[in-house]
């Protein structure tokens, strides 16, 4: 068509003014089956550049190709919400020389919005687009290859980079609509065979878990919430995907059927467990940042009130509109938790990188209760500490701590404990947790750190929480 | 009471986590022949170790006519076990047989009197003779029937109504009430059939039964809410728990309930009944004192 | 004394395998993901364990998958009784 913004990888480089030096940025809506940043970085590394900066929404164990470019100079400085897989223990080990620098998905939205994290050249991958560059997580044409939902954490580095360059597995006739990612933000299109295996995001079905311990947490955390005095009809909430955070929906969901109860809204990454409540009628909109699986993501497509959000609007602890400040709910997880209520969800009791911060940090400290749900122990790993190993989300932020062996409350938050007493519920010392953890496994010998810093730990306001060594 | 297989370290190390009024370590029918070894060194480890708080430890041991038997007893006593559950008990003979070798062990480690036996019966000479096994012995707490070996010995099979156990276990009831013991109902194993297991579960508390026997923490909230604890219970529980405190402000050893000796499984369940209440909303911590 | 080992790799558990060594003491090898906070404990409860049944000269290798102490000295233990054929039980 006329105008038509599609070129080839190599075209769009060239046109995006990219040097050594300079920023580019990737989301991670296909997670595990993402194929963007290593497509587009080995053909930076083709076309002989050095010295990148790679700023990318979160990196998992699909992207260990990118130690190789880290070695060959390629890559030199990183920033991400989270590390997994191969990457993550390379850089823990002191592969890259420069730390990474890990930031919320709300303080990295708030970072690129507010010109703290400038991108120079923005990578978008979308599952389909037209050729001025409209863009979305779905397609519904008939060549379809992939869905990936929500584009929430490529909204801001759409809107606010140097210059855009849309990659699609499914170029569309004009008008792509309705779109995402606008063509008046976007410089190139790009055309590839794929730009994500949609069948990672998730397993795709809603599968209830049957682990006793996950049960027990999530039957604990539901009481948490039905006792709080927040579980009010219009309530609003969030929750994460392991295997209790699901549960949880599960038993909330038949306690807000007995008592009449319904949510006005359901915040965050989106699951399937709540794309069939809000069918249910049980809650009334989905704000979706990311889609969490095929269903959602198909939901978003169909369904009007199921809304996509950028990362900023979702999240921003700057921005005072943002949907966080609204939520009154959220149910997290975490790697640790200490004595104090901070809360670890990156690094590994063994000291090596194996996480994201996510929105853990927001969502605690903007919603009106915090429930971290983790177990007491994890084989022989203890969860609850005498002190963090990485401090990633603070403990002022945080209120109610469900483990097997009881329930910690913040003592800063009397009313909840008072009412969750009441309720019959088992509140204990959180330092009687820690306790209890290290009479069952005894006491940890200390990490072996080493002086250097690999990781920098920032808090969503843009201030340094903690920083990460090199373990050997 | 919930059944751990003796040879699973993980299950074994947070089975009270979930709240079971007992755990059975399982070291007979889910051992196989070539782990009973090392699955009794486990058993004999956790019960020693494991912080399992206040919740009843039994353990099922191998028939002492086996070449474990024995072993089994010296192992799990000397860890101090709460309970032995003797297996496809018969005759009353077995039952002082399975005494007298905890009471040569408890003589050893000088503990004599601390065990006591749950006799499980299993077969069709069991039923017949379970008054006889129920009064066997002093350390005789209850009796338990193991309906999967029942129903092939009677040649028949379960059925989801029980018809076939309908003799079996009002038998027990009968035995464990006439000789002031407890007694316990057979396991259901279809984790995935809720609505019959809650029915079953109904049943046998109708029948007088004191509890369920279960394979999966998943049952125990269903177990739970059919026995929820009636006020009379409580009135019962309380006053236990009240004689313990006067019995230690007065420095006395010796706890006693309307002139009666409280032993400790006893002590055990009162301190459950008075939980289970508050868990289930239905007196608060402070009506409890 | 013969080779012999007891455990698994199941979540919580430790396999561990003795074999008769020529050189004097206890050798342990151990894999284990949490050897760096609880390595040095757990090969102390191992020697302590083989010490209590009086096993000397062996080569010993963990892999271990979580497990807690009691476990460790279970599996040593049952692992040490068939290697050596003497239980620590009457018959």
């Amino acid at each position: 068509m006329r105008n038509s913004k599609v070129v080839t990888l190599e075209e769009a480089i060239r046109r995006s003014g990219l040097h050594d030096g300079c920023t580019i940025s990737f989301h991670h809506h296909f997670r595990g089956g993402d194929k963007v940043v290593n497509m587009v970085v080995d053909k930076l590394a083709e076309m002989g550049f050095k010295d990148l900066h790679l700023a990318a929404s979160s990196l998992s164990d699909v992207h260990a190709p990118l130690i190789d470019h880290i070695r060959s100079g390629v890559i030199t400085r990183i920033s991400t919400s989270g590390l997994r897989g191969e990457l993550a223990t390379a850089i823990s080990h002191g592969l890259l020389k420069e730390p990474v620098i890990f930031r919320s998905h709300g303080g990295r939205g708030s970072a690129i919005a507010c010109g703290e994290l400038p991108i120079d050249v923005a990578f978008l991958g979308a599952s389909s687009a037209d050729p001025l560059g409209n863009a979305c997580g779905y397609s519904r044409s008939e060549n379809a290859k992939s869905i990936c939902g929500s584009l929430g954490y490529a909204l801001p580095d759409a809107r606010y980079a140097k210059h855009v360059v849309v990659i699609t597995d499914d170029l569309v006739e004009y008008p792509n609509m309705p779109m995402s990612i606008a063509a008046s933000d976007v410089e190139s299109v790009v055309v590839v065979d794929s730009v994500g295996d949609s069948s990672k995001i998730s397993s795709g079905a809603i599968r209830d878990s049957k682990n006793p311990r996950d049960i027990l947490l999530a039957k604990q955390a539901a009481k948490v919430v039905i006792n709080s005095g927040y579980f009010n009809d219009g309530f609003s909430i969030q929750t994460g995907t392991g295997g209790a955070s699901l549960a949880v929906v599960k038993y909330i969901h038949e306690s807000m059927l007995a008592k009449g109860i319904k949510a006005s809204f359901a915040l965050g990454g989106i699951t399937a467990h709540m794309v069939k409540l809000h069918e249910e009628g049980l809650i009334g909109k989905l704000i979706d940042v990311q889609s969490f699986d095929k269903v959602a993501a198909e939901s978003i497509k169909d369904d009007m009130f199921h809304q996509e959000v950028s990362a900023v609007d979702y999240a921003s602890g700057v921005h005072k509109g943002s949907a966080v400040h609204a939520l009154d709910i959220v149910i997290l997880s975490a790697l640790e938790v200490d004595v104090d209520f901070n809360v670890n969800v990156l690094v590994g009791s063994d000291g090596v990188i194996r996480g994201a911060i996510g929105g853990h940090q927001d969502t605690a400290a903007d919603s009106a209760l915090s429930i971290i749900v983790c177990p007491l122990l994890r084989g022989r790993i203890p969860c609850v500490v005498p002190r963090v190993t990485t401090l990633i989300t603070p403990g002022k932020s945080v209120d109610v701590v469900v483990t097997e062996y009881g329930i910690a409350v913040n003592p800063a938050r009397a009313d909840i404990r008072e009412k969750l007493e009441a309720a019959g519920l088992n509140i204990v010392d959180i330092h009687s947790l820690a306790a209890k953890a290290e009479a069952i496994i005894g006491k940890p010998d200390p990490l072996p750190f080493k002086e250097r810093v690999v990781g920098i730990v920032m808090n969503r306001d843009g201030e340094v929480l903690d920083e990460i060594h090199e373990i050997e | 009471m919930m059944f751990v297989p003796g040879n699973n370290p993980g299950m074994m190390a947070d089975a009270h986590i979930y709240g079971p009024d007992s755990i059975m370590l399982d070291l007979e029918d889910s051992v196989t022949m070539a782990e009973k070894d090392a699955a009794r060194f486990l058993v004999h480890n956790a019960l020693k170790s494991i912080e399992y708080g206040n919740t009843e430890m039994v353990v099922r041991i191998n028939p002492l006519n086996t070449p474990y038997g024995r072993k089994d007893v010296e192992a799990v006593v000397k860890a101090g076990v709460d309970v032995i559950r003797m297996p496809k008990t018969e005759t009353a003979d077995e039952v002082r047989e399975l005494e007298a070798e905890i009471l040569k062990v408890e003589e050893e480690i000088g503990a004599v009197g601390r065990t006591q036996i749950m006799a499980a019966i299993e077969s069709a000479l069991g039923v017949v003779n379970a008054y006889d096994i129920a009064t066997a012995s002093k350390r005789m707490m209850g009796i338990a029937l193991g309906a999967e070996d029942y129903s092939a010995n009677l040649k028949t099979q379960r059925t989801p109504g029980g018809a076939e156990l309908l003799l079996a276990r009002e038998t027990i009831v009968v035995a464990a009430r006439a000789a002031g013991i407890c007694c316990f109902d057979t396991v259901y194993s279809n984790l995935d059939d809720m609505d019959t297991f809650r029915a079953e579960v109904e049943l046998i508390k109708s029948l007088g039964f004191d509890g369920k026997s279960i394979i999966n923490p998943r049952q125990i909230e269903v177990v739970n809410e059919v026995f929820a604890p009636k006020p009379k219970d409580i009135e019962k529980a309380r006053k236990i728990i009240a004689a313990i405190r006067e019995a230690k402000e007065k420095g006395s050893g010796v706890i006693a309930v309307n002139g009666k000796m409280v032993d400790r499984p006893v002590v055990l369940r009162a301190e459950r009944t008075i939980a289970l209440a508050i868990a289930s909303g239905i007196i608060s911590e402070e009506e409890a004192l | 004394m013969n080779t012999a080992s007891a455990g698994t790799l199941e979540s919580g558990d430790i396999l561990i395998q003795i074999a008769p060594s020529e050189k004097p003491g206890i050798e342990i090898e151990l894999q284990s993901p949490v050897a760096a906070q609880f390595g040095r404990q757990i090969k102390a409860v191992i020697e302590e364990t083989l010490g209590g049944l009086e096993v000397n000269n062996v080569y010993v290798k963990a892999v271990d998958k979580g497990a807690l102490d009691c476990t460790i000295r279970a599996r040593v233990s049952a692992a040490a009784v068939r290697a050596t054929g003497k239980d620590v039980w009457k018959d």
